[in-house]
């Protein structure tokens, strides 16, 4: 898969290279990373990460920190690492037979990358929601409630209820399913079932919130709407997001990541990622050339 | 794209060579459709076969020739001293009370010769019915009782057309003398074909006429209790940990291959197995339940845990990772998540794992269930036999009132194991449920 992309990058490259003199950008072949990867105060800092699926080597020597309330865009064409490296920060690699992740994830002054850490308390911490709406056969109270009940975060129904009515709110689900809490979640069109994942996952009052292409099976009101709420989220929470959507990296996010071929090539401002591309690689890429 | 830039055959236009060649793809297509319905048809055809044979054969054993009599209990015969002590009621001379009601309907016989052949008409089960009712109901004694008694096999036979009156009497189960007296108990309406309740409610018996099929299937009930006790728990628990939990390594690759393998051993080496384990070294008993509950546990296990695996294979990872993405644990994920959607799979494979079990022989005969057990067990330690092994010994039975009960048998085995696969679907499609 990558040695096909690479060979369809490849002859874009001479071909264009001309183009790219002129902005003065890094050109493609060099793949250091491009802008500044640190920010003052991380939530997570990653030093070194790299991921290999048996022999693959998927990505590579990855520096990268989120900051506090921040949204952070992962872009870059498919198999690009994106997806891999999200899934590194609440080691749901871990799930994946012949995964391996080395390298450091600082969370608080912890590698949470190490066998001793244990993963229950990591993933309590950072919610994740994924690609396709995954919510529980069961009814739309249940699937909010399940978070806070198995960490057992409540005391009491009512503060229970009050968990499940708070989380839906802020997942702007509320008003829609207010009167049908006890109906199953997988009835909800696709849109609903996405914010009730999302619901699920702030339940359980996480730091971080890892989004794996959170609209790319919805239609653009649905996506308006989640774009919304995570500029909503931003207050309480630093949300990173994988996107296949240069247009949502810009409308929703404050720092753009790119990654391309298992390397992260650019680093920066979403506003300034976008205007002032600093690599090759990134302009050829938010500007259609290819991906 | 210009046409006409790829090589053709023989420079002919595509369209005018797929055109040409469909009447052949269709005839394929209509040969192959042809197959698949003569070849279900065959089935279809060899199943009617198999249920009118046996529905054919077995449902005149539903039906039971029996005599009306009137019974005196005669207090000099059954209670001489008038003590009602249930001892002496259960030791009286009951058969000679049947053989007395039978003899006041023909008191013109006299011969100890001719008394034998009238009393043959009747069946030995008659005597020891007489003897449970009188013991229920002591004041009984004294009075006078009219009932329907079974008519020995060979009357049964008659009335229903088995044995040939033209034949000559000395190769005929019935003398001509005989032959008159049952015409003449037809005509006073004392002998006829009626429900044969018997067959559901005694065991099993040398004697066609009041042998019964409950023994069999209470012991198959026992039998198959342990079996669902044991293998349902330990099949899913090895299911789930070789799924959720254990590594994927040599080790559990071996597991694998050998639970695979377990699954098509002929069922008689579980037998041996049980034989030589179970009885030769713990020392359990033969011919109990329990024993045969745990052959066809080892037996059925294989099928559950592939039947487990499969289903919890098919649970969407996505229901997985949604729960770990909370910081579910792998234990909380597998017990709230998958087994819930996994559980109507397993219960089918369980079910039909065990009907499979139900219908099993060679290893009960391996351990003892096939001796002749009049008594119905009440528990997992009484000696019994099991429905399968019940037919095995009524088609290997001489007399010719067995072929039927034989049939009939299999009938109420075959009802059995259609209602547990009608289970099986009806649990799959209301439990199941859409992601």
């Amino acid at each position: 898969m990558y040695e096909s992309e690479a060979k369809l990058a490849e002859p874009n490259a001479t071909m264009r290279s001309g183009v790219g003199n002129v902005r003065a950008t890094v050109p493609r072949e060099h793949r250091q990373t491009v802008g500044n990867t640190r920010v003052d105060n991380p939530r997570i800092r990653c030093n070194k990460l790299n991921v290999y699926y048996g022999d693959t080597h998927a990505i590579h020597d990855i520096n990268l920190d989120v900051g506090n309330n921040e949204i952070l865009a992962l872009i870059g064409p498919s198999g690009c690492g994106k997806t891999t490296f999200l899934r590194c920060m609440n080691r749901m690699n871990d799930t994946i037979p012949g995964c391996r992740v080395e390298g450091e994830i600082i969370v608080d002054k912890q590698n949470v990358n190490s066998p001793e850490v244990d993963v229950v308390p990591l993933r309590a911490r950072m919610g994740m929601v994924f690609q396709k709406p995954n919510p529980f056969p069961k009814s739309i109270y249940e699937n909010v409630a399940f978070g806070p009940r198995i960490h057992g975060l409540t005391a009491n129904k009512a503060e229970l209820d009050e968990v499940v009515e708070t989380s839906l709110v802020k997942a702007g689900l509320w008003d829609e399913v207010k009167e049908r809490l006890d109906q199953p979640g997988t009835g909800l069109s696709g849109g609903q079932q996405q914010r009730l994942c999302i619901a699920r996952a702030i339940a359980v009052q996480p730091e971080v919130i890892l989004m794996d292409e959170p609209c790319s099976a919805l239609d653009p009101i649905a996506t308006a709407v989640i774009e919304n709420l995570m500029v909503e989220l931003r207050q309480n929470f630093t949300i990173c997001i994988v996107t296949h959507s240069m247009q949502q990296a810009a409308r929703v996010s404050n720092r753009t990541a790119f990654f391309h071929l298992g390397d992260l090539i650019e680093v920066g401002e979403t506003n300034e990622l976008f205007i002032r591309p600093g690599h090759q690689l990134t302009e050829d890429y938010i500007t259609g050339r290819f991906g | 794209m210009e046409t006409g830039t790829f090589p053709t055959q023989g420079g002919r236009k595509p369209l005018g060579i797929i055109q040409a060649g469909l009447a052949k793809r269709k005839a394929a297509e209509t040969r192959f459709k042809t197959y698949g319905i003569v070849a279900i048809a065959a089935g279809l055809v060899f199943l009617a076969i198999l249920f009118i044979s046996i529905v054919g054969n077995a449902y005149t054993a539903f039906q039971q020739t029996q005599v009306k009599l009137d019974l005196y209990l005669d207090p000099d015969v059954i209670d001489p001293e008038g003590t009602r002590d249930l001892d002496v009621l259960s030791g009286a001379n009951y058969a000679a009370i049947v053989r007395s009601g039978l003899q006041d309907q023909f008191p013109d016989v006299e011969s100890r010769r001719d008394r034998r052949a009238l009393n043959a008409l009747v069946g030995r089960g008659a005597t020891y019915d007489l003897r449970a009712t009188v013991m229920a109901v002591p004041d009984l004694v004294g009075e006078t009782l009219t009932v329907w008694v079974p008519a020995d096999d060979d009357v049964d036979m008659l009335l229903k057309g088995n044995i040939d009156r033209e034949a000559a009497e000395e190769g005929r189960r019935l003398s001509d003398q005989q032959l008159a007296w049952i015409d003449q108990l037809e005509s006073r309406g004392r002998l006829a074909k009626r429900f044969n309740a018997d067959f559901f409610t005694k065991g099993d018996s040398r004697e066609p006429e009041s042998a019964g099929i409950r023994g069999a299937v209470v012991g198959s009930f026992y039998t198959m209790l342990v079996t669902l006790l044991l293998s349902f728990p330990l099949g899913v628990a090895a299911a789930v940990y070789l799924e959720e939990f254990a590594p994927q390594n040599r080790f559990t690759d071996i597991i694998e291959v050998n639970i695979n393998n377990l699954a098509a051993v002929p069922s008689i080496v579980f037998g041996l197995l049980g034989l030589a384990v179970f009885i030769n070294f713990f020392g359990l008993p033969r011919s109990v339940p329990l024993v045969g509950g745990l052959v066809l546990t080892l037996m059925t296990l294989p099928t559950i845990i592939i039947a487990s695996r499969a289903t919890l294979k098919a649970v969407p990872p996505s229901i997985r990772e949604a729960a770990l993405g909370v910081g579910a644990s792998q234990l909380q994920t597998v017990v709230l998540h998958v087994l819930p959607l996994a559980m109507p799979g397993m219960l089918t494979g369980a079910i039909i794992g065990m009907a499979r079990a139900l219908g099993e022989t060679a290893p009960l005969l391996m351990i003892g269930m096939v001796a002749f057990i009049v008594d119905i067990p009440q528990g997992i330690l009484d000696p019994a036999t099991a429905l399968p092994v019940q037919i095995f010994l009524w088609a290997d039975s001489p007399e010719r009132a067995f072929v039927e009960r034989t049939s009939a048998a299999t009938l109420v085995l075959l009802f059995f194991l259609i209602v547990m696969n009608a289970l099986a679907v009806v649990l799959r499609k209301r439990f199941e449920r859409r992601w």
